[in-house]
């Protein structure tokens, strides 16, 4: 706006820290820490699935899988259901004397329908369980953490966090071996 | 130790992991070395030539169906007793092709073979572009693809339902539920991978595109729990899938009554030669583009020579189910079944029937010795006698058995026209174009999953030390909170 009108820009607000790491051992060693000092609004972000970060995190086995599991029982079912009711009750139709209704030949699409429908339900599960799409977020706003996606890790402490104290939990993310800690903003 | 240029790491030495990644190994250097092949403003000049080719043939392929569908099936060579030619043999052939990527990317995957990261990406992106093209040829075979909808079972004006007793209405359902499945397969694999590229972007176009794509994947740990969950989930999905649609694939022959057809062998027989067929494709394209954007340290000798290895097993598989069709025929004591394999080796095809035994069980036995498994020319070469013999052995199988079958007044010679020689050149035209695209703008190997199988993915706990050698000082600073279950295992 350049009609000379004054416009009140909020300072920026601090959304939590961001603390670098370069090692893969430092950064779990410093996830396991984070969460015996108490904070439990931080996150751990990292371009490699790390080993033994969830029960560094301790975090709890997902349920996608009992979820799955009720897809593919749906997909099943319906598979089931479509055959016999399309070509034995609703249009029942003779051909080559086979049974209008049997087992067997009803295995592939049962088993295609089960398939089908357990994958769709994991990625779906999936998505919506991490809440994306989610194109933006207070991180993206680090330009550092660009290079979480590349090599290095960042252990994220969230101003939201009981424990969270600007400059007690920046010494602390300090004291873990963080190569820097950075301020993450949203305006 | 001394290290050479290029490493050869496919010696197996007892009580240590060979190396999956030469050279540096850092994962900066990974995400650097498969990144910047996306990111040149200017894709390299072979890349230009081979790409302009491809599309003039993809258009080939779309003039020759505006052909066939105004003019109709008749400018196809087929004819009854041969009602099935080139159409249905480029079906089974590319659906084949697709079948190495999921072998791949899920069932290696669930054996842990970690060697799979490096080629994982770029055979699944073959499986799905191969898919593609097999998907147009039972579309276009009836010459009226207008009514393709038919097949899917929706409450309709005509109030009819398909016949599900049919197998070609299983074909149905296998191959879209496989195009789905190794669709989001290959997606979500590339998720992490896809935000690697819009951090790295440089233009505002490559970062909203990238960052569209990537749906706002950020690395978060609770993400990449419920990640490697489903992607564990969908690779165990797929590993009964990759086997299924192959084996629906041969139902279409093998429910039917005709000699050459009626095998109960077919389904593990065409799962068998998918896998061997796709291998070879994922060779043929593997070994130039390797060359190319100079991937040698990423994909490997060790990588080469495990997939020959694949290739002369499935190959011998393969030729195993050669020499069984023939003893069934004899041992059948069925006059129809020993003349059909007579008619194979001795008839008027018989010389799609050798090129098909030359290429796919001659050829392949140079694998044993390991200078063809480990020496790129003579594997492409052997790859591309492989491509040969398995579309022939389509050719052989469909072809054959239809122009004799029980009465000799019925029987036929099939030839085909230009059209459908021209149909199956677009077709790789499809197929090409479609890679090299892939190739340009998505990232053909998968970097967050080669990243976790190097040495830097858990240098201080040796059981999650990943593959190969580190020859720089592990620092054991978090040995107390890690456990340090790691120092004795260097």
């Amino acid at each position: 706006m350049s009609n000379g009108e004054l416009r009140v820009v909020s300072p920026p607000e601090l959304w939590g820290l961001a603390a670098e790491f370069s090692t893969v051992d430092a950064f779990l060693a410093a996830v396991a820490a984070c969460r015996k000092a108490g904070y439990v609004r931080f996150d751990a972000h990292a371009p490699i699935p790390v080993h033994g970060l969830d029960e560094a995190m301790d975090i709890r086995p997902s349920r996608l899988p009992k979820l799955v599991f009720l897809g593919g029982l749906a997909g099943c079912a319906l598979g089931l259901l479509l055959q016999w009711w399309t070509n034995a009750v609703d249009y029942p139709f003779r051909i080559s004397g086979k049974p209008l209704f049997a087992l067997p030949p009803a295995i592939p699409v049962v088993f295609e329908l089960t398939v089908l429908f357990s994958a769709l339900t994991a990625v779906l599960g999936l998505l919506v369980a991490n809440r994306q799409p989610e194109l933006y977020h207070p991180l993206f706003e680090l330009p550092a953490f660009a290079r979480g996606s590349d090599d290095r890790f960042f252990v994220v402490v969230e101003a939201k966090d009981p424990r969270f104290d600007r400059h007690g939990t920046e010494e602390f993310l300090k004291s873990l071996g963080a190569e820097s800690v950075f301020p993450v903003e949203v305006r | 130790m001394s290290q050479p240029a290029i490493w050869d790491n496919s010696h197996d030495q007892p009580g240590h992991r060979a190396p999956l990644v030469l050279g540096d190994d850092s994962f900066g250097a990974i995400t650097q070395r498969v990144a910047t092949i996306v990111e040149k403003p200017k894709p390299p000049r072979w890349w230009t030539v081979t790409f302009s080719i491809s599309l003039a043939f993809t258009v080939v392929l779309l003039a020759m169906l505006a052909y066939l569908f105004t003019v109709g099936v008749g400018v196809w060579g087929l004819n009854v007793p041969v009602a099935w030619g080139f159409d249905i043999t480029n079906f089974v052939f590319w659906v084949g092709i697709g079948h190495a990527g999921t072998l791949i990317s899920a069932i290696l995957f669930l054996f842990r073979q970690k060697w799979r990261t490096s080629i994982n990406r770029f055979a699944e992106g073959m499986t799905i572009f191969a898919v593609i093209c097999a998907g147009i040829f039972p579309a276009i075979h009836t010459g009226r693809p207008w009514f393709d909808y038919w097949l899917f079972p929706y409450p309709n004006q005509m109030q009819m339902w398909p016949n599900f007793r049919s197998p070609l209405m299983w074909d149905v359902f296998a191959v879209s539920t496989y195009f789905t499945v190794s669709l989001m397969f290959w997606y979500v694999g590339m998720l992490p991978d896809l935000a690697t590229l819009r951090d790295r972007a440089q233009t505002k176009l490559r970062q909203l595109v990238y960052g569209i794509l990537a749906l706002g994947w950020r690395g978060s740990a609770r993400h990449w729990h419920r990640y490697e969950r489903v992607y564990l989930l969908l690779a165990a999905l797929a590993t009964p899938l990759v086997l299924s649609v192959h084996s629906v694939v041969s139902f279409d022959f093998a429910v039917s009554q005709l000699p050459g057809w009626h095998a109960t062998i077919f389904p593990p027989y065409f799962v068998a030669g998918a896998i061997f067929s796709g291998f070879a494709m994922v060779l043929t394209l593997l070994i130039p583009i390797r060359k190319a954007f100079h991937l040698e340290e990423l994909v490997t000798t060790r990588h080469l020579d495990n997939m020959a290895k694949i290739l002369l097993a499935t190959g011998l598989m393969v030729g195993y189910a050669y020499g069984i069709e023939f003893f069934t025929a004899w041992y059948s004591g069925n006059h129809f079944e020993a003349f059909t394999f007579y008619n194979r080796a001795l008839g008027p095809y018989s010389w799609a029937y050798w090129i098909m035994v030359f290429c796919n069980v001659v050829v392949p036995q140079m694998f044993w010795f390991k200078k063809a498994r480990t020496t790129p020319w003579i594997l492409l070469v052997g790859s591309l006698f492989v491509n040969v013999g398995m579309w022939f052995e389509r050719f052989v199988i469909v072809v054959t058995s239809l122009s004799r079958d029980f009465l000799p007044g019925n029987w036929g010679i099939y030839k085909p026209t230009w059209v459908e020689l021209l149909t199956l050149a677009g077709s790789f035209g499809l197929f090409l174009t479609l890679f090299l695209l892939f190739l340009r703008f998505l990232p053909m190997v998968a970097m967050a999953e080669v990243k976790s199988v190097v040495p830097q993915a858990g240098l201080e706990r040796g059981p999650h030390r990943g593959h190969g050698q580190y020859w720089g000082e592990i620092p054991h600073q978090h040995e107390e909170i890690l456990g340090g279950e790691g120092r004795e295992q260097r």
